[in-house]
C-alpha cells in the first residue's frame, strides 16, 4: 500500500526517502478523517438493527445488533404511527428532487442561453436581476413565496412542493459561464451550416456541456432531496411528506420513539443521494475540473 | 460557380471605421487573397461576405444576386476558420454530414459527398475519430471537408494555417491550392502572411486601415507595389525607404547624402526638389565601390545569400538612416560596405501621400486600383 501511494505522486517518495514524514502518517491522518465521516453512518446502521430500547436507555452497540433488517421491513412498508410508509415518502422525495433538479436544469440553461447568445433590450439588466435573487434564498423570502403559493391554491400539492424551488440564479451564473466560454467561431460554423438557434442548443450546446450538466445534476438533486423547511411549510398532509420531514415525524414523544425505525429510515433516505452520486461520479468529477476542449 | 461583387462595402463600429469602401469584382474560379497587417479589416470583409457582420454600407452580389441581408446560411457560402470550430462532440463524419443534414438531404447523397471529400483529403481512415483525437494538420483538414462537402459557390478562408507548424504550414498551404484549382470554387483567402499572399493569390488585395490599398496578382503588386504601405508589406527582408527630391529635371533623386541616383525607366513628373521616398528592396542592392557607405551593424548569412543590416554613413558620420542589404553568397566580415541600388528596380513615392510615382508617359501598366463605386 505504502508503496502504492509512493507512486502515485513525487511528493510522498521524496518526503519518504528525506524520512522526515513516512507514508504511515498520510494514512493515519487520512483513517481518521475516514472515521470521523463514517462514524455517524455507522452508529445508524448498527442502531437500525437493535431493538429500541437499547437505544433508549443509551447502551448502543457499534455492533449490528439482534433483530437484523426487521426495522428496515416494518419502515419501509408500514411506516410509523402517524407516518406514510417510508417508500411512499422515498418515492416523494425523489420525485421533488427530480422535478427541483430537471426544473433548474432547463430553466437556467434556457436563460442562460437568452443572456449569452441573443442582442435584446435590458440583457444586461435581466441578468443582474437573476443575479440579485442568489441573496435572496427560499428561506428569506419564504413567507411571501408561501403567500404566493396560497393564492394558486397549490399548498399542499405537488407543484407547490417544487415549483418555488426551480427558480435557480447559481444554475444560471454557471451556464452563463459555461456558454460564454464557448468560441465565438464555433457559434458561427454552426449559423453558416445552417443550424437555427434552437437546433444550435440542442445539437451543438448541450451535448458540449453534457459533463457540466451531469454535474450540476448531481448537486441540484442532492439540494433537492435535502429541503427541509420548504416542504415542513407547503405540505400539510402526509401524503406529501418528504423522507426528511418522515424523519422528524417519526421522532414523537421520547419514550414512544422507534429508533431502531428512525435509524433505519435515516439509512434509507441516505441511499438515494448516494446511488446518484455514484452512477455520476465520473461526468461529476470531470465536469467540475476540466473544460470541454 | 460564382462571380463575386463587392460595392461599396464599408463598416463602422460605432464611430471608428473599420472598412472604408471596398469595391471588388471577382471571375468566377478566382483565388483572391485579402492580406494586411492585423487590425487592417481584412477579417471584417471576410465576415461581411459571410454573412456574420452586417455592412453599415454598400452590398455583396454573389452570381448577380444580392445577398447582403441574407442570413449566413442562404448564402451558399462555406468557410474555414483560424481555430477550425469543429463540433467538439462530433465524429468527423458527423462534422461533415451536420450541414448537410440540416438541409435535408437523403442519407445516401451525404454519405456519397462525405466520402469523396474525406478521400479528396485523405480522412478516409479518421471518419470515425473525434476531433480532439486528431492533429492539428487533420483538424484543418477536416475544416476543409466540412466546407467541400457543401459544395458552395464560394469558399471563404480566415487565416486557415496560423495555427499550424511552420512546415506543416507550407504543406498545407499547395494543398489548399491545389484542392481549390481542382474543385475551381471561387474563394477569397484572409492572411496576415505575406509568403502566403503571394504564393496562393491569383490577384491580392491589400488593406491599410480599411482601404483598398492594392489590387493586383502578387507579381504586380511585388514589382510595381501602389505606395509606401504595400511596398513594406510584401518581400522579405522589407523594402528599404530612403527620403529624396527630385533632381536633374526629374530623371533622377537626389539623397541626402547628396549622391544622385539616375531613373533608369524615364523621368517623373515635378519640379526638382520634389519630396520623395526612395524605395530599394534589399536584394536590389549590389556592392559597388564609388556607391553608398554603409556602416555594418549585423551580417546574418542565409547560406545562399546575406543579409547586411547598416547605416548610411554620411562622410565620417554614422546617420540615422538604416539600410538592409541582401547580397548572394557569403560576404566577409567587414565595418564598411558601398552599395549601389540597380537602377531599373528603384520604386519612388511622392513622400508625403506615400503614393507610387510612375515615369510620365508610363502607360504600360497602369496601377489596378479598386475601381471606383458603380452608382446604383
Amino acid at each position: 500500500m505504502s508503496h502504492a501511494v509512493g507512486i502515485a505522486g513525487p511528493a510522498p517518495r521524496t518526503a519518504a526517502t528525506a524520512g522526515e514524514r513516512p507514508d504511515w502518517l498520510a494514512h493515519v491522518v487520512l483513517g481518521v478523517g475516514v472515521l470521523l465521516f463514517a462514524l455517524p453512518v455507522w452508529l445508524a446502521i448498527a442502531g437500525s438493527t437493535q431493538q429500541s430500547g437499547a437505544i433508549l436507555r443509551g447502551d448502543l452497540s457499534l455492533l449490528p445488533g439482534s433483530e437484523g433488517l426487521a426495522a428496515y421491513r416494518r419502515v419501509l412498508l408500514n411506516g410509523e404511527l402517524g407516518t406514510q410508509p417510508v417508500w411512499h415518502m422515498l418515492l416523494i422525495s425523489g420525485g421533488m428532487a427530480l422535478v427541483i433538479a430537471i426544473g433548474k436544469i432547463v430553466i437556467s440553461l434556457l436563460s442562460a442561453f437568452a443572456v449569452v447568445f441573443f442582442r435584446f433590450p435590458f440583457r444586461r439588466t435581466a441578468f443582474w436581476i437573476i443575479f440579485i435573487t442568489l441573496m435572496l434564498p427560499v428561506e428569506v423570502r419564504i413567507i411571501p413565496t408561501y403567500a404566493v403559493m396560497s393564492q394558486l391554491h397549490l399548498i399542499s400539492t405537488f407543484a407547490g412542493l417544487t415549483v418555488p424551488l426551480i427558480a435557480s440564479a447559481t444554475a444560471t451564473l454557471l451556464f452563463r459561464q459555461i456558454f460564454a466560454a464557448i468560441p465565438d467561431e464555433l457559434v458561427e460554423a454552426a449559423r453558416m451550416d445552417g443550424a437555427g438557434p434552437l437546433r444550435f442548443l440542442r445539437d451543438i450546446l448541450i451535448p458540449v456541456s453534457a459533463t457540466n450538466i451531469a454535474a450540476l445534476f448531481v448537486i441540484l438533486f442532492v439540494f433537492g432531496w435535502n429541503q427541509y423547511l420548504w416542504p415542513l411549510l407547503v405540505a400539510t398532509t402526509p401524503r406529501l411528506d418528504t423522507i426528511v420531514i418522515g424523519i422528524v415525524r417519526m421522532i414523537g414523544v421520547e419514550s414512544e420513539t422507534d429508533w431502531a425505525g428512525v435509524m433505519a429510515t435515516a439509512v434509507l433516505a441516505l441511499i438515494p443521494p448516494v446511488i446518484v452520486v455514484v452512477l455520476m461520479q465520473r461526468w461529476f468529477v470531470s465536469g467540475l475540473t476540466e473544460g470541454e476542449k | 460557380m460564382a462571380t463575386l461583387e463587392l460595392i461599396g462595402l464599408e463598416k463602422s463600429f460605432g464611430a471608428t471605421p473599420v472598412l472604408r469602401g471596398i469595391d471588388l469584382e471577382m471571375p468566377d474560379g478566382e483565388m483572391l487573397v485579402i492580406v494586411g497587417a492585423s487590425g487592417c479589416g481584412k477579417s471584417t470583409l471576410l465576415r461581411m461576405v459571410a454573412g456574420l457582420e452586417r455592412p453599415s454600407a454598400g452590398r455583396v452580389l454573389l452570381d448577380g444576386r444580392d445577398i447582403t441581408a441574407l442570413d449566413p446560411s442562404q448564402r451558399d457560402i462555406a468557410m474555414v476558420f483560424q481555430n477550425y470550430a469543429l463540433y467538439p462532440h462530433m465524429t468527423v463524419f458527423d462534422n461533415m454530414a451536420y450541414g448537410l443534414r440540416i438541409r435535408g438531404l437523403p442519407r445516401a447523397d451525404i454519405r456519397r459527398r462525405v466520402e469523396q471529400a474525406a478521400e479528396l483529403l485523405g480522412l478516409d481512415a479518421l471518419l470515425a475519430r473525434k476531433p480532439r483525437m486528431l492533429s492539428g494538420g487533420q483538424r484543418q483538414r477536416v475544416a476543409m471537408g466540412r466546407a467541400i462537402v457543401r459544395e458552395p459557390k464560394l469558399f471563404l478562408f480566415d487565416e486557415p494555417l496560423s495555427n499550424l507548424d511552420a512546415k506543416l504550414r507550407v504543406a498545407m498551404r499547395a494543398e489548399i491550392r491545389r484542392l481549390q484549382r481542382r474543385l475551381g470554387v471561387t474563394s477569397l483567402y484572409v492572411t496576415h502572411d505575406q509568403v502566403e499572399a503571394m504564393t496562393l493569390g491569383d490577384r491580392l488585395l491589400v488593406l491599410d486601415q480599411g482601404r483598398a490599398a492594392q489590387l493586383a496578382t502578387p507579381m504586380e503588386v511585388f514589382e510595381r507595389p501602389a505606395d509606401t504601405y504595400v511596398a513594406a508589406f510584401i518581400g522579405s527582408p522589407a523594402m528599404n525607404f530612403l527620403p529624396a527630391t527630385l533632381a536633374a529635371d526629374g530623371t533622377a533623386a537626389a539623397l541626402e547624402t547628396d549622391a544622385l541616383v539616375p531613373f533608369a525607366d524615364g523621368r517623373r513628373d515635378g519640379p526638382d526638389g520634389r519630396p520623395l521616398t526612395l524605395g530599394i528592396r534589399p536584394e536590389h542592392l549590389a556592392l559597388a565601390p564609388d556607391g553608398l557607405q554603409i556602416v555594418v551593424e549585423l551580417i546574418e548569412p542565409l547560406g545562399s545569400e546575406t543579409v547586411v543590416h547598416g547605416r548610411v554613413a554620411q562622410g565620417h558620420q554614422t546617420g540615422d538612416q538604416t539600410l538592409v542589404v541582401k547580397l548572394a553568397g557569403p560576404v566577409p566580415a567587414t565595418n564598411r560596405l558601398a552599395v549601389w541600388p540597380i537602377p531599373a528596380q528603384l520604386h519612388v513615392f511622392d513622400r508625403a501621400t506615400g503614393q507610387r510615382i510612375d515615369p510620365i508617359g508610363d502607360e504600360s501598366a497602369p496601377i489596378r486600383l479598386a475601381r471606383t463605386a458603380v452608382a446604383g
